[in-house]
């Protein structure tokens, strides 16, 4: 790795900057996977961790469910404590990693059955149940993980690094569980889509055609649990949600079709997971588990920003146009109508497209559009009670133009039918 | 000798229609804690004919049906569809849900909503193809909705959305088709389309069973009633079933006088 930077650090001319150079040729290492081989294992583990955890978490996402992946990740941990404890009592080291991972699934799925039974026998709510679960499951583990650091020194084997993730000392058989893992979770996910999001959409609806909801649910789940165990290693029981969640959240603003979201989901988390890790390798001390989640963060406060339709950027300019649309439409029809008009916005705008001075005044190019808009308004109010335009009807704002919407021949037809003079242009 | 054949032939006879019914329910309760929303109700649905289901708000309409499906866990009744058990008639059953019971936000266009409808014939794997669509679009066409294909869900009315609903239950081919409260909260035109649709459906030899609010229409839209509040009021034809006194046994004291008077000219 130092044999790497080597040569492009000598180019550095300006020594002030050379650390700052180092760390920005570092991350670019990073990112083409030149920082040595456990930054790689953890970079490909992650991405691939990312991918299966924005896939999985859309499927909880469409459910309404998202909270329940809290309740289940916090659960690992009594399991976690537990069978570290019996491999040692058995005489081993305690820090299998398998053997951790499958103690961790053990408790994640009582602390599912639990929530369950709470949701279904009880009269509380989901969230307080998911609330109970997870504050008594960790609470529980927290106590186990004390009682290990009392046990005896230097074989604790950093437990606490499955609260935040701990990627220091990754092995390539670490990794090799991560890919199996995720590549087992995405391959069932393959399979069950359909029903999912079957139950997802309208429950009710899967149940009556004989779909096992309660069984898809709990596979769901079992899914959900399968990410958070295997990634208990990279991010940690307490940010892993956070790779269910934020990845749907981010895809959700860019399309309007689940199967796509599902597919966006997985490319947010595998970039995050990817980014994330390798920026975290590219100095010192970066948490990677942390590091990730920021990542994720960043591509859904884009989303949020910049994504059409649905992004907030878009919503606010939307809405600014709409404004100046109704006032434009309005001092048409005040204009058509030989109405004064009082407001301010809409005399600038009338005047800035030509249509009326300054005064207020039409101008002749505002009264053929006055004109215009005023038969307009007839046109759509036929449009709207005739059955036979539904499709077209279901657009009208009270703005559009009406040839928009509908072909010369019918605005023809329409205007047939209205009578009067025809010719005003469509 | 002769008589006692006779009745025992009667006996085998009702027997026989009971099993063969598109869908019979026996002694179905449903309670919501200690309160039975149905109680030991049980219902024979007329083959081939429309039948509404009837009764105040709150009297365990949709609640029946949903139980009768297996939506909602009863506490006890039996329910066989076609002579068989419910499971094994499952794929002949179409189910249309309240509009309310769904979130409309949820990412999927109309044409998806409506191919969810082929699931049994897509099953897990099988890859979405040209007939599958072709057919989404023609269950579409039936509803009116074919220029909807692909809108949001969000972006549609109520009434729209409801003939989503109805196509997506005619992409399933069934033999007998159930629907809660369509006609609730749908404008005029949706209403006609779906009435029409309906009709077209017990032309074809369908089933169709409605749980239905509009005193005023059952005559027009259906030939079966059922009454209900909370247990059985009344169950059969619209002309023997749908008369001023079942009414007032269902509704009791909830219809005005005027209102119970309207109805019995409508009636007749």
């Amino acid at each position: 790795m130092v044999a790497a930077l080597q040569p492009r650090r000598s180019t550095s001319c300006r020594v002030w900057s050379a650390k700052q150079t180092d760390t920005r040729v570092m991350l670019i290492d990073a990112l083409l996977l030149q920082l040595g081989y456990n930054a790689t294992l953890v970079a490909i583990g992650a991405a691939l961790l990312g991918v299966s955890a924005g896939v999985t978490g859309t499927f909880l996402f469409l459910r309404k469910r998202a909270l329940v992946s809290d309740a289940i990740s916090h659960a690992t941990l009594p399991g976690v404590c537990i069978a570290f404890m019996i491999m040692v009592a058995l005489g081993g080291d305690g820090r299998n990693l398998i053997g951790l991972l499958l103690g961790s699934a053990l408790s994640a799925w009582i602390g599912l059955l639990c929530l369950n039974w709470l949701t279904r026998n009880t009269r509380l709510a989901e969230d307080a149940a998911i609330g109970s679960v997870l504050s008594v499951f960790f609470g529980f583990g927290v106590v186990l993980l004390t009682v290990i650091q009392t046990m005896g020194v230097g074989r604790q084997a950093g437990l606490e690094g499955f609260l935040l993730g701990s990627t220091a000392g990754m092995l390539w058989a670490d990794a090799m569980i991560i890919a199996v893992g995720g590549g087992a979770t995405l391959l069932l996910i393959l399979l069950l889509r359909r029903p999912m999001t079957l139950v997802s959409f309208d429950p009710e609806h899967a149940a009556a055609r004989g779909l096992p909801v309660a069984r898809i649910d709990l596979a769901m789940m079992g899914l959900v649990m399968a990410v958070t165990v295997v990634g208990l290693k990279i991010v940690g029981l307490i940010l892993i949600v956070a790779l269910l969640i934020i990845p749907p959240v981010t895809a959700r603003f860019w399309t309007e079709r689940s199967d796509r979201v599902v597919l966006l989901s997985g490319l947010a988390g595998g970039i995050s997971g990817y980014v994330g890790a390798a920026m975290s390798a590219s100095a010192p001390n970066l948490p990677t588990g942390p590091i990730i989640v920021l990542v994720s963060f960043t591509l859904f406060a884009l989303s949020m920003l910049l994504a059409p339709n649905r992004g907030a950027l878009a919503a606010i300019l939307g809405h600014l146009k709409f404004q100046r649309r109704v006032h434009l439409r309005q001092g048409l029809l005040a204009l058509a109508q030989g109405q004064p008009i009082y407001e301010r916005l809409t005399l600038r705008l009338l005047s800035r497209a030509g249509l009326a001075r300054a005064d207020g005044v039409a101008t002749e190019f505002g009264r053929a559009r006055a004109a215009k808009a005023l038969r307009d308004e007839k046109r759509w109010e036929v449009v709207r009670t005739d059955q036979a335009h539904e499709a077209a009807a279901a657009l009208y704002d009270g703005l559009r133009d009406i040839e928009t919407v509908l072909t010369k021949d019918q605005i023809a037809d329409i205007d047939h039918r209205i009578g009067g003079p025809q010719e005003i242009p469509a | 000798m002769m008589l006692e054949l006779a009745s025992n032939n009667g006996i085998a006879n009702t027997n026989e229609t009971l099993t063969e019914s598109p869908l019979a329910i026996r002694g179905l309760t449903v309670s919501y804690g200690q309160k039975p929303a149905v109680f030991s109700v049980d219902m024979t649905v007329q083959a081939g004919a429309m039948t509404a289901i009837i009764g105040p708000n709150g009297a365990g309409k949709s609640t029946m049906l949903k139980a009768a499906l297996g939506i909602v866990k009863p506490l006890s009744g039996q329910v066989t569809a076609f002579g068989k058990s419910l499971d094994d008639q499952r794929a002949r059953i179409a189910y249309v849900p309240q509009r309310a019971s769904v979130d409309w936000d949820f990412p999927t266009r109309v044409i998806d909503v409506v191919l969810m409808g082929l699931y049994r014939e897509l099953g897990l794997l099988g890859r979405l193809r040209a007939r599958h669509k072709a057919k989404a679009m023609d269950c579409l066409n039936r509803v009116g909705m074919r220029d909807f294909a692909d809108r949001q869900i969000g972006q549609l009315s109520g009434g729209q959305q409801q003939r989503v609903f109805l196509a997506r239950s005619l992409a399933q081919d069934a033999d007998l088709y159930l629907l809660d409260e369509p006609f609730a909260g749908v404008d005029a035109a949706t209403e006609k389309a779906i009435i029409a649709v309906l009709k077209s459906l017990k032309d074809a030899g369908k089933t169709v069973v409605v749980v239905h609010h509009d005193l005023a229409t059952v005559t027009d839209y259906f030939d079966h009633v059922f009454l209900i509040n909370t247990r059985k009021v009344a169950e059969g034809s619209v002309g023997e079933a749908f008369t001023a006194e079942t009414l007032q046994a269902a509704y009791g004291g909830r219809l005005a006088t005027a209102q119970i008077d309207q109805l019995s000219r409508v009636v007749g």
